[in-house]
């Protein structure tokens, strides 16, 4: 059957069978494929979107029910392509994670915790993310993570509606200026003697 | 070969890890996210029976059902393809990827469907009719050990895989002049690392090309020879794809029956063919367990507590079919005595089949069930004599002076620093504070209890135990390589030759690299090429990446460095050792002279009448890294195992209800020990994640079977895994003692945490229902058996007492 949802501030449509989980369908129909299939009954967390901003289980929802609700995927939290956003960027500034594939839900429900509670306490962020199963962490620098995201959010000055679109208040993401060698890369110009420099 | 010229600029740096960047994004590229025109799926059907003969296969029906292209059986596949791979010498124990005549384990895979969707292939296989006939089976291991039980092989004779005896040093002797003995049982439940996404593979055949692509979520040491074998094909024609990143695997991720049956069907169908488990397939049938051991131990002892000699019987089930499984019994040959001076060893290493699913490699290859064992004795002496169990284990420590520390079975320990990790951990933690919190929770009507492990964590991985434990077997190198190209722009490529499942092997390469040559390893882009462009490798297995992906990185980096070098001496006219190389420029002091790194690059790249003779043009450089101090076959049952050894303590404090029986961890301090960490991030959650891994081992994951063969555990309301609420934050107290054999002195830590924490849990566990005068022998502990143990020794003391 066919079906429109807003998929990340988008209106999608496609026809699919009744029976297609959310998941699938996002993954198949749309090729949203940031979102994972872990345990497929629920459990695991690694599926989750947000649902009018929730942290909801991809696998355990029609694609048919979806219809009328915001849905937001992994791929709606970048504000711009290879820009991160503060949460993101949190859990590449504590290594938050290693394999990946529990990442996605997991900067997800991290990011409706932040919408929701702007101090979280530890307590506060076990519990937010108790429904996310990670295998590599133990999740420990995940919650660094999160501690980090949560302090960065509230020294920014933005209001809390435009934080999401919020790039990277701090350092670089990437590179910094600390290599020895500063420099050392820039681009030679073949066919001139000496690279062109004198 | 350790180089203190100049301090380390990137190594041991707290950098980012570079591979997050795509994860976080949600931009990671998993075998479920690789698109392929055309693409079929395939869904299996599992037998419901533990062992029963195939009398028939219908699969009419299915054929017939929308979208159903296909119905592979296993005497089709059995004639298309070889046996997988066993890695003793036991012909008769045949294993093929779908069930041949007979099926050998509740949940094993009868036949595969290949449908447009995979809704359609599961619709499909709900259709296909199989006639079984049950059969006897067996499912304990102690039942299977005796040679009157039903063989799950029967062509094999019995189900005993492997049955050795090594004795190292003078056990008889020691035992007899040893005032003390005692002897126990542990048991260690089976369960597995259960990465968050299965396993899934993607094959692909293009006839005109003679080419078979595959893309996988694969983690294994010769993944595309096995391919290659059992396909009957050249191995030039199997080209995996490298590139995919994998979601998890800590050992496990091996699916090469997986990948014979979707390569076999891209032949036969020439489509794309896929195959991704769902939860179920992988947990019943993915043949991922780990190990499921019973150890049998008895130690010699005097009165100071000095641990002299030591028996162990290890008694393994590997499930239904060989693999590999047999050989975790031989990895931990190479720390058997831990982290202790035990004089002499004698060590049963028993492997048996039953009617369980097949047992594959999981993190520590053996190691972890091992230490638990170990750990046991040495409280249990302790508890013997009275002595604290710290000050046991300090008396018995192999002292930081001792090293190279050759061990009876023929492995030499490579450095170490024991006593001063334990002070370090004891200071951190105030351990007399400890005591004191543990027996104020205990007067408060709770159960309280300290635990401690102190274990090794061997590192570097070869495959010694394979020649130990199989005499046909010669292997003697277990490599890794690297290259490196600059390329005419000057910019610097290096190549890795596996796939990862989250141990940051990009940033690590990255990281060496670029403290060789001196440049930012920001600017260093790090690529995987696929099998047929790869060097010679043996994936991340055996904690080796930093030893050996990190040394071949260096070793090519020095050899690019002195090419160089050697290039600049040429310019300058003098001689190599003149030359001053300084972040990536060239100079030669007690003149102006000096060359650029684009000068560099521009003479390799487009000045061959400026070389010096005999210089190939360009600036690339390949290392193949030999396993440090692996150089010959075992002798008399000894074999130097893996080179490097990484040291964890660990110190614990678990509290619970005594009625309700479910563990907090209150406290959780390691020690931990891995010579120079090369990137901290990544050796942190290294050890966390398998801290965690360990409580679950300990306290939750079993995949438990019942008396009729059928697994219970099937799905993740059963087989629980520790989230948030159950892992405590844990305070990691760090030491360095830099290996000897390494190029910056590290050591593995892809195990650590998980090699210690399963004997630290029960330590504490045991330690806090001490005063009931009960303790658990086996893992996991769960909740209701704690509840219920302590329930019936009240029971038992008041029934006593009236």
């Amino acid at each position: 059957m066919k079906i429109s949802l807003k998929v990340n501030g988008q209106l999608r449509e496609a026809d699919v069978e009744p029976r297609k989980t959310l998941l699938d369908t996002l993954r198949e129909d749309f090729l949203l494929v940031g979102s994972h299939a872990g345990c497929e009954h629920g459990v695991c967390g690694a599926c989750t979107v947000l649902i009018d901003g929730e942290p909801s289980r991809s696998c355990l929802m029609f694609a048919v029910q979806a219809d009328g609700y915001e849905i937001t995927t992994i791929e709606g939290l970048a504000p711009a392509p290879g820009e991160l956003s503060v949460v993101q960027d949190a859990f590449c500034e504590t290594h938050g994670l290693q394999c990946g594939y529990c990442t996605p839900g997991m900067v997800l429900t991290a990011h409706a915790l932040l919408e929701h509670n702007d101090a979280p306490s530890r307590d506060d962020i076990v519990e937010a993310i108790s429904g996310n199963i990670c295998r590599c962490t133990g999740y420990g620098q995940i919650v660094e993570a999160v501690e980090f995201a949560a302090d960065r959010l509230r020294k920014t000055n933005l209001p809390r509606h435009a934080r999401s679109d919020a790039n990277n208040p701090g350092k670089p993401p990437f590179g910094g200026n600390d290599a020895l060698g500063h420099g050392v890369l820039t681009a030679v110009q073949p066919d001139t003697p000496r690279g062109g420099r004198a | 070969m350790s180089e203190a010229e100049i301090p380390l600029k990137f190594v041991s740096s707290n950098r980012r890890v570079r591979e997050d960047r795509r994860f976080v994004a949600g931009q990671g590229h998993y075998v479920a996210d690789v698109a392929l025109e055309g693409l079929l799926h395939v869904a299996v059907l599992p037998s419901q029976h533990p062992a029963a003969r195939i009398v028939s296969i219908d699969a009419s029906e299915a054929l017939r059902m929308p979208g159903v292209h296909y119905v592979l059986t296993g005497e089709e596949l059995a004639k298309a393809a070889e046996p997988l791979m066993n890695g003793l010498n036991t012909p008769h124990v045949k294993r093929y990827p779908l069930a041949v005549g007979q099926v050998r384990y509740a949940g094993e895979w009868v036949v595969a469907v290949v449908a447009e969707s995979r809704a359609q292939a599961e619709d499909g296989a709900e259709k296909v009719r199989v006639v079984y006939e049950p059969l006897p089976y067996v499912i304990d291991s102690e039942e299977a050990l005796d040679l009157s039980s039903t063989p799950v092989h029967p062509a094999h004779g019995s189900n005993v895989l492997l049955d050795r005896t090594f004795v190292w040093g003078e056990v008889d002797k020691h035992f007899a002049e040893s005032p003390r003995h005692l002897s126990f049982r542990v048991t260690w439940g089976r369960n597995s690392t259960v990465p968050i996404e299965t396993f899934g593979v993607a094959a692909k055949w293009d006839p005109w090309r003679e080419i078979l692509d595959v893309w996988a979520s694969i983690q294994m040491p010769k993944y595309s020879d096995q391919i290659a074998r059992a396909l009957r094909i050249p191995l030039n024609n199997v080209r995996v794809h490298q590139d995919v990143d994998v979601g998890g695997s800590y050992g496990v991720k091996r699916g090469i029956k997986q990948t014979v049956i979707v390569s076999h069907l891209a032949r036969r169908l020439g489509r794309p063919v896929r195959l991704i488990e769902d939860r179920l397939d992988n947990m019943r049938a993915g043949d991922a367990h780990g190990p499921d051991r019973i150890f049998d131990v008895e130690v010699a002892f005097d009165n100071d507590g000095i641990v002299k000699s030591m028996k162990m019987r290890a008694l393994d089930n590997a499930g239904a079919y060989a693999g590999r499984a047999p050989f975790q019994l031989g990895k931990p040959i190479g720390a058997i005595v831990g982290p202790y001076k035990i004089q002499s060893v004698k060590y049963r290493a028993i492997s048996v089949t039953s009617n369980k699913a097949a047992q594959e490699a999981v993190r520590g290859f053996g190691q972890a069930p091992t230490n638990y064992a170990i750990e046991t004795a040495i409280d249990k002496v302790a508890a013997a004599l009275g002595l604290d169990r710290i000050e046991i284990r300090k008396r018995n420590f192999i002292r930081s002076e001792e090293f190279p520390y050759l061990i009876p079975s023929g492995t030499r320990y490579d450095s170490g620093d024991y006593h001063t990790v334990v002070a370090k951990v004891l200071a951190h933690a105030d351990y007399e504070g400890l005591k004191r919190e543990r027996d104020e929770l205990r007067a408060q009507g709770l159960c309280a209890g300290i635990g401690i492990a102190a274990c090794l964590e061997p590192s570097g991985g070869n495959s010694s135990f394979e020649p130990l434990l199989n005499d046909a077997n010669k292997t003697t190198t277990w490599m890794e390589s690297c290259r490196i190209n600059v390329d005419g722009l000057g910019f610097v490529t290096v190549t890795i030759h596996t796939t990862s499942s989250g141990q940051g092997h990009e940033t690590l390469a990255a990281t060496v690299v670029g403290e060789v040559l001196e440049i930012d390893p920001d600017q260093i882009r790090v690529v995987r090429p696929d099998s047929l462009n790869s060097l010679p490798g043996n994936s991340p297995v055996g904690s080796r990446m930093a030893i050996m992906l990190g040394g071949a990185a260096f070793h090519a980096a020095k050899k690019l460095k002195a090419k160089i070098v050697r290039l600049a001496a040429h310019q300058f006219g003098c001689v190599e050792s003149d030359i001053v190389y300084q972040g990536g420029a060239t100079s030669y002091p007690g003149s102006s002279r000096k060359l650029t790194w684009a000068e560099h690059v521009n003479i390799a790249h487009r000045n061959f009448h400026l070389l010096p003779d005999g210089m190939e043009p360009g600036l690339e450089v390949t290392h193949v890294l030999q396993v440090p101090t692996a150089n010959k076959l075992p002798e008399n049952g000894r074999v130097q195992m893996y080179p490097c050894h990484s040291f964890e303590f660990h110190l614990v404090l678990v509290v619970f209800d005594p009625e309700i029986g479910k563990p907090k961890i209150r406290r959780y301090v390691i020690g931990h020990d891995c010579g120079t960490v090369i990137n901290p991030h990544i050796v942190k959650g290294m050890t966390l994640g398998g801290i965690a891994h360990g409580i679950g081992a300990s306290l939750l994951e079993e995949f438990v079977y019942d008396s009729e063969g059928q697994m219970l555990t099937q799905s993740f309301m059963d087989y629980l895994l520790p989230s948030s609420h159950e892992v405590p934050h844990v305070e990691i107290v760090h030491h360095c003692t830099p290996s000897p054999f390494t190029v910056f002195g590290q050591k593995g830590s892809g195990e650590s945490g998980y090699l210690g924490s399963p004997a630290a849990i029960s330590g504490a566990i045991n330690d806090a229902v001490s005063p009931y005068g009960i303790s658990f022998a086996k893992l996991p502990i769960r909740i209701a058996a704690i509840s219920d143990a302590i329930a019936a020794a009240k029971a038992t003391k008041e029934k006593v007492q009236s």
